[in-house]
């Protein structure tokens, strides 16, 4: 039972993460139609500069850059390319962002190589103990920033007139244009905010127990789509629920992998795309997403 | 073109297709089989996304299966050093047992392709690759596991496409593997374009078209939306496994690595370089996505900016990421029908100035 318990909790806080980066790509989505596969490589910059950086300008100045560079790269890839294309179909978008992800990630490659960096994060290694149950400090302090995180941004959406703004343009974008909302203004927020969204998640999934940032990060960070599919595509709640549970059940499957050794080893990594399959063929549209209603 | 002329350019390029191996030197061969398998592949998918609309990004898992299956089917019975047991079927056999296997996967995941749209297909499906990775990486007793599973060479009616059985020799040029193999390829790449144009000009092509363009006005002309989306899917698969079968020949022996995530991007690559819908075009992509980064690394040696392998620089495959990534968003940005969009438009130029 602890030990269930125990990969719960930890899966939750994993989860925590996937959320993060999760809400990014919700974020994009609903405010200009994007799927942007080039999230994981923009948070494997993130880390990348973190672990760079730490050592020269101390860990906090590192993460501050790295947030800041995150933004920009994301905002650059809308205000360069995205925009010029707005009216394209959602295929060649992502398509797009696809193109930009092999270039990015191709670089990021070049750069680290077969390097493992650490990111020299202050909590280190550290572990947090509650009633028998164990968990790494940084996953800790990853489910409270997320948790401070996704408040904060639903207030914002909620209360603030960006939000509304935001809120608009993804309800009616024509629409909304007409109405004097600066759709190009609303858009360069969004993406801005999902790099900075990737940034910190980047450095969360390159903190113990990773080992530090690898090529492969961008990869893990492809673990949000199973999150965003899950939830529906245009629901920021169904992001956060579901990447909750894709960390769960991850880390569920990876730490009973004894007992499920017949569905092979490595099970763990699997086990959101299987998730997100099994949930597709009950509900095309995802948990909590917009049911696509047409009319003649 | 009139009917004479079509006719000799046919007879032409049967002549060179067929003369080539008497002057390619192995490296070419090789880079060529690779290409006509990618060829075959990118095909389907690009029937998929250009004339059904429909997003993939599990065309590397289907590419897995026929290549696994075809590995498996016409694999000795006993296990050896070479890998798993397989069924020891005729390898003609072998291969439409592949292909048949492909298009099964492709049909089982018909609950998923024929109900989800776009884009959001091509999510979903992504779950399928790594599936497929967890798949081969663990059926040890079919895939071998990391260490992959060596292919039985192919065959026809007792004449051998290796290097010996029987010993081949044309004008003084040993006909060994490649050669052999490269007129297999040759003659699927002919009968998978074949296909492909005659299936978009079909009535289920404009069907798929008319789903592409409109699902309701689609299913107002009485095409059943949902049916034909799995179909679409399905075929996809086909050519995939099909691809996957001349691929695994190519290689020799398979290992997962080969049929990862990345694969499935690169389909995508080739068919939004080539212009989706179009057959050529595919082709032409597949070409070039396949053979670039073999090529640069065959004369990374002698290509100023390039570094050798393992050196410092930029190594051939990423130069060649680099270039194809920079195509992708160049063709989406400024030629959004791809390659054969811009053959198409200067071929109209022409026409419009020869009227003037």
């Amino acid at each position: 039972m602890t030990q269930f318990l125990s990969l719960a909790v930890g899966g939750l806080f994993l989860g925590a993460i996937y959320a993060l980066v999760a809400l990014g790509f919700v974020t994009i989505f609903r405010a200009t139609g994007v799927i942007n596969f080039a999230q994981g490589s923009v948070l494997l910059v993130g880390a990348y500069l973190i672990g760079r950086l730490h050592d020269p300008i101390g860990f906090w100045p590192a993460v501050l850059v790295a947030i800041a560079a995150a933004a920009l790269i994301s905002l650059l890839v809308d205000a360069l390319l995205i925009r010029r294309v707005r009216a394209a179909d959602l295929g060649t978008l992502a398509i797009l962002t696809l193109g930009v992800d092999i270039l990015l990630s191709t670089e990021m490659t070049r750069e680290i190589g077969t390097d493992v960096i650490g990111v020299g994060a202050p909590w280190g290694a550290d572990v947090v103990e509650l009633a028998g149950i164990r968990v790494p400090a940084s996953r800790v302090i990853a489910g409270a920033v997320a948790l401070v995180l996704v408040a904060a941004l639903a207030a914002a959406v909620k209360l603030t007139d960006w939000g509304v703004a935001m809120r608009s343009a993804a309800e009616d974008g024509e629409t909304a244009g007409l109405m004097g909302i600066r759709l190009n203004r609303v858009a360069a927020g969004a993406w801005a905010l999902a790099g900075v969204l990737a940034a910190i998640g980047g450095l969360f999934l390159a903190s113990f127990p990773a080992a530090g940032v690898t090529p492969g990060l961008g990869l893990v960070a492809l673990a949000a789509i199973p999150a965003v599919v899950l939830g529906g595509f245009d629901s920021p709640g169904g992001a956060v629920v579901g990447g909750l549970i894709i960390g769960v059940v991850s880390v569920l499957c990876a730490g009973y992998q004894d007992e499920l050794s017949f569905l092979g080893r490595g099970i763990g990594t699997v086990a959101p795309y299987v998730v997100m399959l099994l949930v597709l063929l009950v509900r095309p549209s995802g948990l909590f997403g917009t049911r696509e209603l047409t009319r003649v | 073109m009139s009917r004479a002329p079509r006719a000799a350019v046919a007879v032409g390029v049967v002549v060179v297709v067929a003369a080539l191996p008497l002057y390619l030197e192995s490296f070419w061969l090789q880079t060529a089989l690779f290409s006509m398998g990618a060829i075959v592949a990118a095909i389907g998918l690009t029937l998929l996304v250009g004339i059904a609309g429909q997003l993939s990004l599990a065309h590397a898992f289907f590419v897995a299966v026929g290549a696994y299956g075809y590995a498996f089917l016409a694999g000795t019975e006993a296990a050896g050093e070479d890998g798993p047991a397989g069924l020891g079927l005729p390898p003609l056999l072998a291969l439409v047992g592949a292909v048949a296997l492909a298009g099964v996967a492709g049909a089982l995941f018909s609950p998923i392709s024929g109900r989800v749209r776009g884009i959001y297909l091509g999510l979903a499906s992504l779950g399928l690759v790594f599936l497929g990775q967890h798949v081969l990486q663990n059926a040890t007793s079919v895939t071998g596991g990391y260490e992959g599973v060596a292919v039985e060479p192919f065959g026809l009616a007792g004449f051998g496409f290796s290097d010996s059985d029987p010993d081949l020799t044309i004008f003084d040029v040993p006909y060994g593997r490649l050669e052999r193999l490269w007129y297999l390829g040759a003659v699927l790449v002919a009968l998978a374009v074949w296909y492909g144009r005659n299936l978009v000009r079909s009535r289920p092509g404009r069907a798929l078209a008319t789903v592409r363009d409109g699902e309701i006005a689609a299913a107002v002309h009485g095409i059943d939306v949902v049916r034909y989306k799995a179909a679409a899917f399905t075929v996809s698969s086909m050519y995939a496994g099909l691809g996957g079968v001349l691929t695994a020949l190519a290689f020799g022996r398979i290992v997962p690595e080969s049929f990862g995530f990345l694969l499935s991007i690169d389909f995508l690559v080739m068919v939004v370089i080539g212009g989706a819908g179009s057959v050529g075009g595919a082709a032409a992509g597949a070409v070039f996505v396949t053979a670039l980064p073999l090529v640069l690394n065959h004369y990374s040696g002698s290509l100023p900016l390039l570094a050798e392998p393992g050196g410092g620089g930029i190594g051939a495959s990423e130069a060649s990421r680099f270039v194809y990534g920079a195509a992708i968003v160049a063709v989406l940005l400024f030629a959004r029908d791809g390659l054969s969009g811009l053959v198409r438009r200067s071929q109209s130029r022409e026409v419009k100035e020869s009227l003037i």
